[in-house]
C-alpha cells in the first residue's frame, strides 16, 4: 500500500479557493503566515472573502495585500495593533471586524475540526464581547456560547511535510496551523521542504495528512518570511 | 534611571522564584531585562512558548522564533513550543501565577480596559481578555497619566472592558498602587515623587497607609 500524492502548483491549488469564502489563515505576526499562498490568491483575484486570522500581519505584508485590494468583506481576527491600515479601513467601515479573544478563537477552530458545535466558556462575561451571544446555565455559572468556527478553506504554512500532507513546524510558526489545519473542507498547506513519503518520521508529524487536501512546495522561501527590522 | 526604566525595574521584582508568568506587549516585555541570570522563572507567550530567553538583535534573530509582541526571542535550556490552543489551555485553566499588562485606564475596583479606543484606536484584546481573567494575580504596568495628562486611574473606567475586578495592583512611573476594597491605597512612591503629585495625577481617592512609604 501507497499513501497518495496530494502535491499540487502553487496556481492550481490556489485557484481551487472560490469567491465569497471563509478562509482561516494561520501565522501569529510573520511567524508561521502563509505568505506566498496569500500572494497567489491576491494575484487570482477571489473576492468577497471572511478570512479568519489572528492578526491583520503588518502594513504591506501578508493580509494586508488582501485588505488593500478590496478582496475581503470581513476579518475574524483578535489584534490589528500593528496594521495601521486594517485599523484604518475598520475605522472607515470598509472592512467588517469581528474581534475574538486569543485562545477562544483558537479553541472555536479547534472545536470546528475536531466536529463539535460549540464550546462553552466564561471568558469575555461581563465585556463588549459578550454582548448578543446565548449564554446558558451549567453547575451554577453563567456562561457564553461560542460556536465553533469550521471553513470552506485553510492556508497554511508548515515546515515540513510530505506528499500525503503530512506536517510539522518550527518553533513559533505552530501558533494556529495545527487548529486550522483540521478546520476546513479544503486545507492547502504550502511547505518550506517537502520530504519523499517516509521522509518524516511518524513521530514528528504534526498534523496527520489525512487533515490536508493538497501540499504546495515553496520553490523560495521570499523577503517577506524573513526578520522584521523595526 | 529614569522614571520609566525604575517603574520597569520596580515591576520586575514582583516576580518570585518558581513563578509560571506571562509579559503583556509593551511596557512589561522590557522586565525581562532586569530578571537576574539565575532566577528560576517560567516565561510564558501566547504565541506558544514557555522558557523565553533573552531578546535578540536582527542580525542573530531566529525568523520564526517571536513572542506575542514581535520580539525575536532565544530559547533556554528546557524551552517548549506549542500551539495557540494548548497556549491558552494552559492560561484559562489558572497555571500562570502572574501576568503584567498594559493599560489605558484601571479603575480603583480592579476594572482594566485596555483593548479599544471607540473610534480612534481599537487594536483587539489579543490574548489579554483570557489573561486578566485568569492568571492568579494580574498587575498593570502603565504611565500615571496619559499623554494629554489625563488620569489613568480613574474611580470607574470609561471605555470597554478587558476583565472587571481582577487588577491587584499598578506599577506606574509615580508610585506603585494596589487595589484594595477600599480602592486605590498608595504603597510605594517613585524617588523624587510626592505624595501630592500622585494624588493629583489620580482620578480616584488615594488612600495613604498609616506606615512609611518606601520609595522605588
Amino acid at each position: 500500500m501507497k499513501l497518495p500524492d496530494k502535491s499540487l502548483s502553487l496556481d492550481a491549488a490556489v485557484a481551487r479557493i472560490p469567491d465569497g469564502a471563509t478562509v482561516l489563515v494561520g501565522g501569529f505576526g510573520v511567524p508561521g503566515t502563509p505568505f506566498t499562498l496569500l500572494r497567489e490568491l491576491m494575484r487570482q483575484g477571489q473576492k468577497d472573502l471572511t478570512l479568519v486570522k489572528n492578526d491583520a500581519n503588518e502594513a504591506g505584508m501578508g493580509i494586508d495585500h488582501l485588505l488593500a485590494n478590496g478582496q475581503v468583506k470581513k476579518l475574524i481576527t483578535t489584534h490589528l495593533g500593528l496594521n495601521a491600515n486594517a485599523i484604518a479601513m475598520m475605522n472607515d467601515g470598509r472592512l467588517e471586524v469581528e474581534f475574538c479573544a486569543q485562545g477562544i478563537l483558537a479553541e472555536r477552530i479547534r472545536a470546528g475540526g475536531a466536529g463539535l458545535s460549540a464550546i462553552l466558556t466564561d471568558i469575555g462575561l461581563e465585556t463588549e464581547l459578550a454582548e448578543g451571544k446565548q449564554i446558558v446555565e451549567m453547575d451554577g455559572k453563567r456562561l457564553l456560547v461560542e460556536p465553533a468556527l469550521r471553513a470552506d478553506v485553510a492556508l497554511i504554512h508548515a515546515d515540513r511535510a510530505d506528499p500525503f500532507g503530512n506536517l510539522a513546524y518550527a518553533a513559533t510558526a505552530r501558533n494556529f496551523n495545527p487548529a486550522m489545519a483540521m478546520a476546513a473542507d479544503l486545507v492547502i498547506a504550502e511547505t518550506e521542504r517537502l520530504a519523499p513519503l517516509g521522509g518524516l518520521s511518524p513521530e514528528e508529524v504534526e498534523t496527520p495528512g489525512a487533515f490536508v487536501d493538497q501540499v504546495v512546495r515553496l520553490s523560495e522561501i521570499s523577503e517577506e518570511y524573513g526578520v522584521v527590522r523595526r | 534611571m529614569d522614571a520609566r526604566t525604575r517603574m520597569v525595574a520596580r515591576a520586575a521584582r514582583e516576580i518570585t522564584p518558581g513563578m509560571v508568568v506571562n509579559l503583556g506587549i509593551g511596557l512589561p516585555t522590557k522586565v525581562v531585562d532586569f530578571l537576574p541570570e539565575d532566577m528560576p522563572v517560567c516565561l510564558h507567550t501566547e504565541n506558544g512558548m514557555t522558557g523565553i530567553g533573552p531578546t535578540l538583535p536582527d542580525e542573530e534573530a531566529d525568523r520564526n522564533l517571536i513572542d506575542a509582541g514581535g520580539a525575536y526571542v532565544s530559547p533556554i535550556p528546557g524551552s517548549a513550543y506549542f500551539d495557540s490552543t494548548v497556549s491558552f489551555a494552559l492560561v484559562r485553566s489558572g497555571r500562570l501565577d502572574l501576568t503584567l499588562l498594559g493599560a489605558f485606564e484601571v479603575a480603583e475596583n480592579g476594572d482594566l480596559a485596555n483593548w479599544k479606543i471607540p473610534g480612534k484606536f481599537s487594536p483587539g484584546a489579543g490574548g489579554a481578555i483570557e489573561l486578566a481573567q485568569k492568571a492568579r494575580r494580574v498587575a498593570v504596568m502603565t504611565t500615571h497619566t496619559d499623554r494629554k495628562g489625563n488620569p489613568k486611574l480613574l474611580s470607574r473606567c470609561t471605555l470597554p472592558l478587558t476583565a472587571r475586578g481582577r487588577v491587584a495592583r499598578i506599577f506606574t512611573d509615580l508610585a506603585v498602587v494596589d487595589v484594595t476594597l477600599e480602592g486605590f491605597v498608595l504603597r510605594e512612591l517613585a524617588d523624587g515623587v510626592s505624595v501630592k503629585e500622585v494624588s493629583e495625577a489620580t482620578g480616584a481617592k488615594l488612600i495613604l497607609p498609616d506606615t512609611d512609604i518606601p520609595r522605588f
